[in-house]
């Protein structure tokens, strides 16, 4: 019967039919009910609400900050290639689009630095924030002197960013990543930059002046003691993983850091709350113990309230480049739900499966590129991390999935790194680690000479 | 059905033989490698009495069956002559024999063969010249093909394709693949098998014996109505319908005729006794054509290498990383020949050059050579890869004997040559930086590190190596960061030896 009542119908006719059907389901699913609009989809617009924002008092200027931190180090870029396009070239449209949703959800807090983007980072966001009134945002940005710690290509640095974000105060300014005294004397002391930071502070181009930390102990607890400024705050890394466990050659975790912060009433600005995305796409174990105990969080809320949930944290920095990962952090931020006692012992299970997976704490900052041999560093570090985290990883050979895993991590090495870039092309010239140039401190001449081996013991490999 | 049984067993042995010389990953010839050793010449070459016995005793019996099924080059012809037969029908006319090519050809063959002159043998003998064909035209199809694969499995988060390099490996190589192309195409789209019956050495010598075979086809003069079909779709030009004679030497037992007889009065069946075929020479038609065809091949093959030199020159670093250099050919005194070939001599004895081992060869060590004596011949260099420990490839699937099978474990102990260390170029002394990626990858343990002089209080180390420990495989020279010279290279033995 039905059968027939097709076989009877023009095409015309079955079009037509069609069509209103569509029609009708397209209609009941928008929601015949206008604010019953979530009923199909986990999340919309209005989900992320532009009212909520946490806030912190900062303790000296007495001024609101918003708990999520806009940071400008990665900027959205335009797709090679398209007509006229510069490779690398940040798209500012894309990111006065991001920068317009943010401020309109209560962000007012951005972070940036004259080195970030290879250089085009401050120019960016100043253009972005310039079509906002100068009161409406706090903005960072930092003496990254450290391909030139002169005095005048210092100054002319401080007095570029000015130029460039298109001010004339600065509401914080950082010294940036230091962590060891020798530096630290070379780029601040004896070019008597720090002297003119203080003075510029007292001057009021500065509201507050502080630091960022990458390093040791020791150094933290000169600067905290014995360095004659009153620090306004400072930034730390700080996010569930390194807690307690202290990374690479850094010999101190972030717990002794905050708490030392805290006894000096200075505030915390946290960078890396997601260790440079790794807490974002977490191995397979630790995703199904988010999952399970929240399955509509994402895994980086979680690593966000972490850092929220301490009291002194004036600002969390998180760079944001894709406006789906803007409103979920908007919807941990608006407003931040502190973790119970439940959540952190999940969190300290997770760090647990994070210390079994040994990946390698590289958070694809580029400080230690370009390696003048060639290697693409972050490329392998990610690559390696990444058959760890899905469980893609050969290192059993007498496991059902050897064979899989071994082609997978062969072919994707590949995929994901020129051979000429790969770690077997690392002659262990230590270029990339003098002066301390990775912020996590990894040895990376070393786990190029882990992963070379691994590598090669694959390839040889064939069954 | 003889027809319809001779043409899918040749289509079935010409694509295996097509596809192993496409499947770079070298597991079809696990299966289907046979294919490539029952080949006449390499299996002269091989000294494989058995193989030269059954080929010479199949064709007592049934005919030159290997000219139409066995030989891929004979295959290929008949396609290309199949195409061309699809426009105009019943093309062909009975030709008489032209003994002086054919057994000048032949003559020259064998004294090039026994003279040891691989690269005459190996322009004239058919297998290696389809190989050429093969790997030098149909494979870089296959593996665009295959990269485009590769490229939407990677979207796709696959793994079962991996993208591999397409190079040219030998201009001169392929210049003479392409002609060849060209030339037999040619000839075929014309007249059908005149390479076969005119050129080819294996043709002609089987000729001898064919005419002799037990099953041939014969004309049934009684039902036979003179209609000249049989003659007009012969591609071997073999069959005189006047006369009524078949000249056997160069009937190649397609069965065609007998599919095309309207009268079945053409009949495969026992020897008869046969009548000599009158030989008239008649020639030359061919040749004045080959020069302009290769003419305009050599052009574009000249193209082809422009173009892929201006490829090099554009590969550019991308803002974060370094601009690596590409490496160029050092160049060595005594060529590389590969393991398990036991040295040149017997490399160039043996070879018929047809790069099967070129084509399976995963590091893209192999490339055919350019030398007049090893010409086409392959011959190892290390600028993309080097000789790695795990692989016997080429060994595996040599059907001439000029690499013989070796394992593993034979190869880790073969020296076919060994690192030479060049100290201007390396870069602890023009860097001043600390490196040991040519000690620290070689497989043999043969290079140790060494504080470069006693006076400095915390010397950077040079390489040192024990060249009696050195196997020659090339990680060294692959892996050495001085581009586009390596500051170390292998120069090779004329014998291999164990150590």
């Amino acid at each position: 019967m039905e059968k027939d009542f097709i076989k009877g119908m023009d095409r015309r006719n079955f079009l037509k039919v069609l069509g209103t059907g569509a029609a009708v389901s397209i209609a009941a699913l928008a929601g015949c009910k206008p604010g019953d609009r979530a009923s199909n989809r986990r999340f919309n617009e209005g989900d992320v609400p532009t009212d909520k924002m946490t806030y912190r008092t900062d303790p000296k200027t007495g001024a609101k900050i918003s708990l999520l931190g806009y940071g400008c180090m990665r900027l959205p870029r335009r797709p090679k290639g398209l007509a006229g396009g510069i490779e690398d070239e940040i798209d500012q449209e894309a990111l006065n689009g991001l920068v317009d949703y943010a401020i309109a959800h209560g962000v007012n807090y951005f972070d940036t630095s004259p080195v970030y983007c290879k250089g085009r980072s401050e120019h960016a966001t100043g253009i972005a924030l310039g079509r906002y009134p100068r009161d409406k945002y706090f903005i960072a940005t930092k003496m990254s002197n450290q391909g030139c710690p002169g005095r005048e290509d210092s100054l002319k640095m401080y007095y570029n960013s000015f130029k460039e974000l298109g001010v004339d105060y600065l509401d914080y300014y950082l010294i940036h990543a230091v962590g060891a005294f020798d530096v630290y004397k070379e780029r601040y002391l004896d070019n008597g930059i720090l002297d003119f930071l203080v003075r510029e502070r007292k001057a009021g181009r500065i509201r507050n002046l502080g630091w960022s930390f990458h390093g040791q102990k020791d150094f933290f607890d000169y600067m905290m003691n014995k360095a004659g400024v009153k620090w306004d705050f400072v930034m730390i890394q700080l996010n569930y993983f390194d807690w307690e466990t202290s990374l690479g050659t850094s010999n101190v975790n972030a717990k002794y850091l905050y708490d030392e912060l805290v006894k000096r009433n200075i505030p915390a600005i946290v960078m890396e709350p997601l260790l440079g995305g790794r807490l974002a796409t977490l191995n397979f174990k630790a995703q199904a113990m988010l999952k399970q105990a929240n399955p509509d969080a994402s895994c980086a809320s979680w690593a966000f309230r972490f850092a929220g949930s301490l009291p002194n944290v004036l600002t969390i920095l998180s760079g944001m480049i894709y406006k789906e990962h803007l409103q979920d952090n908007l919807r941990t931020f608006s407003p931040l739900q502190p973790l119970s006692a439940q959540d952190n012992e999940t969190l300290s299970r997770v760090v647990q499966t994070m210390l079994e997976f040994r990946s390698i704490n590289c958070t694809g900052c580029n400080y230690c590129m370009p390696c003048p041999y060639g290697i693409d560093i972050p490329a392998i570090f990610a690559h390696y991390n990444r058959c760890l985290n899905e469980g893609n990883f050969p290192d059993n050979r007498q496991s059902e999935e050897y064979k899989k895993a071994r082609r997978a991590f062969l072919v994707g090495f590949d995929r994901s790194v020129p051979r000429l870039r790969q770690s077997d092309h690392c002659i262990n010239c230590g270029i990339c680690t003098r002066n301390r140039r990775c912020p996590q401190g990894i040895r990376i001449p070393e786990e190029m000479r882990k992963i070379d081996k691994f590598v090669e013991q694959l390839k040889i490999d064939v069954q | 059905m003889l027809r319809k049984i001779r043409t899918a067993a040749a289509i079935a042995c010409f694509t295996l033989i097509t596809l192993l010389f496409l499947d770079f990953t070298g597991t079809l010839h696990n299966w289907f490698g046979w294919l490539a050793e029952i080949q006449f010449v390499p299996a002269l070459l091989a000294l494989n009495a058995g193989v030269i016995f059954a080929l010479v005793a199949v064709t007592m019996v049934l005919g030159r069956i290997y000219c139409s099924v066995i030989c891929p080059l004979g295959v290929f012809q008949d396609i290309v002559s199949w195409a061309a037969g699809k426009r105009k029908k019943n093309r062909f006319s009975y030709s008489p024999v032209l003994p002086w090519l054919r057994y000048g050809t032949l003559a020259v063959f064998i004294i090039a063969f026994i003279a040891g002159t691989g690269p005459i043998v190996a322009l004239l003998e058919p297998y290696s010249a389809y190989g050429r064909i093969a790997s030098n035209l149909f494979a870089p199809v296959y593996q665009l093909g295959n990269n485009a694969l590769a490229y939407f499995a990677e979207r796709m988060d696959s793994y079962a394709f991996y993208s591999v390099d397409i190079w040219l490996k030998s201009v001169a190589t392929f210049v003479v693949a392409a002609v060849t192309f060209v030339v037999i195409a040619f000839l075929a789209r014309r007249n059908g098998r005149t390479y076969c019956n005119a050129i080819c050495p294996v043709g002609t010598a089987l000729g001898f014996t064919a005419k002799y075979s037990l099953l041939k086809p014969h004309i049934d003069t009684e039902r036979c109505n003179d209609c000249g079909l049989c003659a007009s779709n012969c591609k071997a030009s073999c069959i005189e319908p006047k006369g009524h004679r078949i000249d056997y030497s160069r009937c190649v037992m397609c069965f065609d005729c007998m599919e095309k007889c309207p009268q079945k009065a053409m009949k495969y069946e026992l020897r008869k006794i046969t009548q000599k075929k009158k030989a008239e020479p008649n020639g030359a038609q061919t040749s004045g054509k080959v020069d302009t065809s290769r003419r305009n091949f050599l052009s574009v093959a000249a193209l082809f290498a422009l173009a892929s030199t201006a490829n090099a020159q554009t590969v550019t670093g991308d803002g974060g990383l370094a601009l690596i250099k590409e490496k160029k050919v050092p160049d060595r005194s005594t060529p590389l020949t590969p393991p398990g070939s036991s040295g040149a001599g017997n490399l160039a004895r043996h070879c018929t050059a047809c790069g099967l081992c070129i084509s399976v060869c995963p590091n893209q060590v192999l490339r055919p050579s350019g030398g007049l004596e090893t010409f086409m011949q392959p011959e190892m260099s290390y600028e993309r890869g080097y000789c790695r420990p795990e692989c016997v490839k080429c060994s595996e699937v040599c059907p001439t004997g000029a690499i013989n099978l070796i394992t593993t474990a034979d190869k880790s102990a073969i020296q076919i040559g060994h690192a030479v260390w060049i100290k201007e170029k390396c870069v602890v002394n023009t860097d001043k930086v600390n490196c040991d990626n040519c000690a620290r990858h070689c497989p043999a343990g043969a290079i140790q590190m060494v504080p470069a002089g006693a006076d400095n209080p915390k010397p950077l180390k040079i390489p040192i190596v024990n060249t009696e420990r050195c196997i020659g495989c090339g990680a060294c020279e692959n892996l050495c960061p001085s581009r586009p010279f390596s500051a170390i290279y292998v120069e090779g033995h004329e014998r291999h030896r164990t150590v």
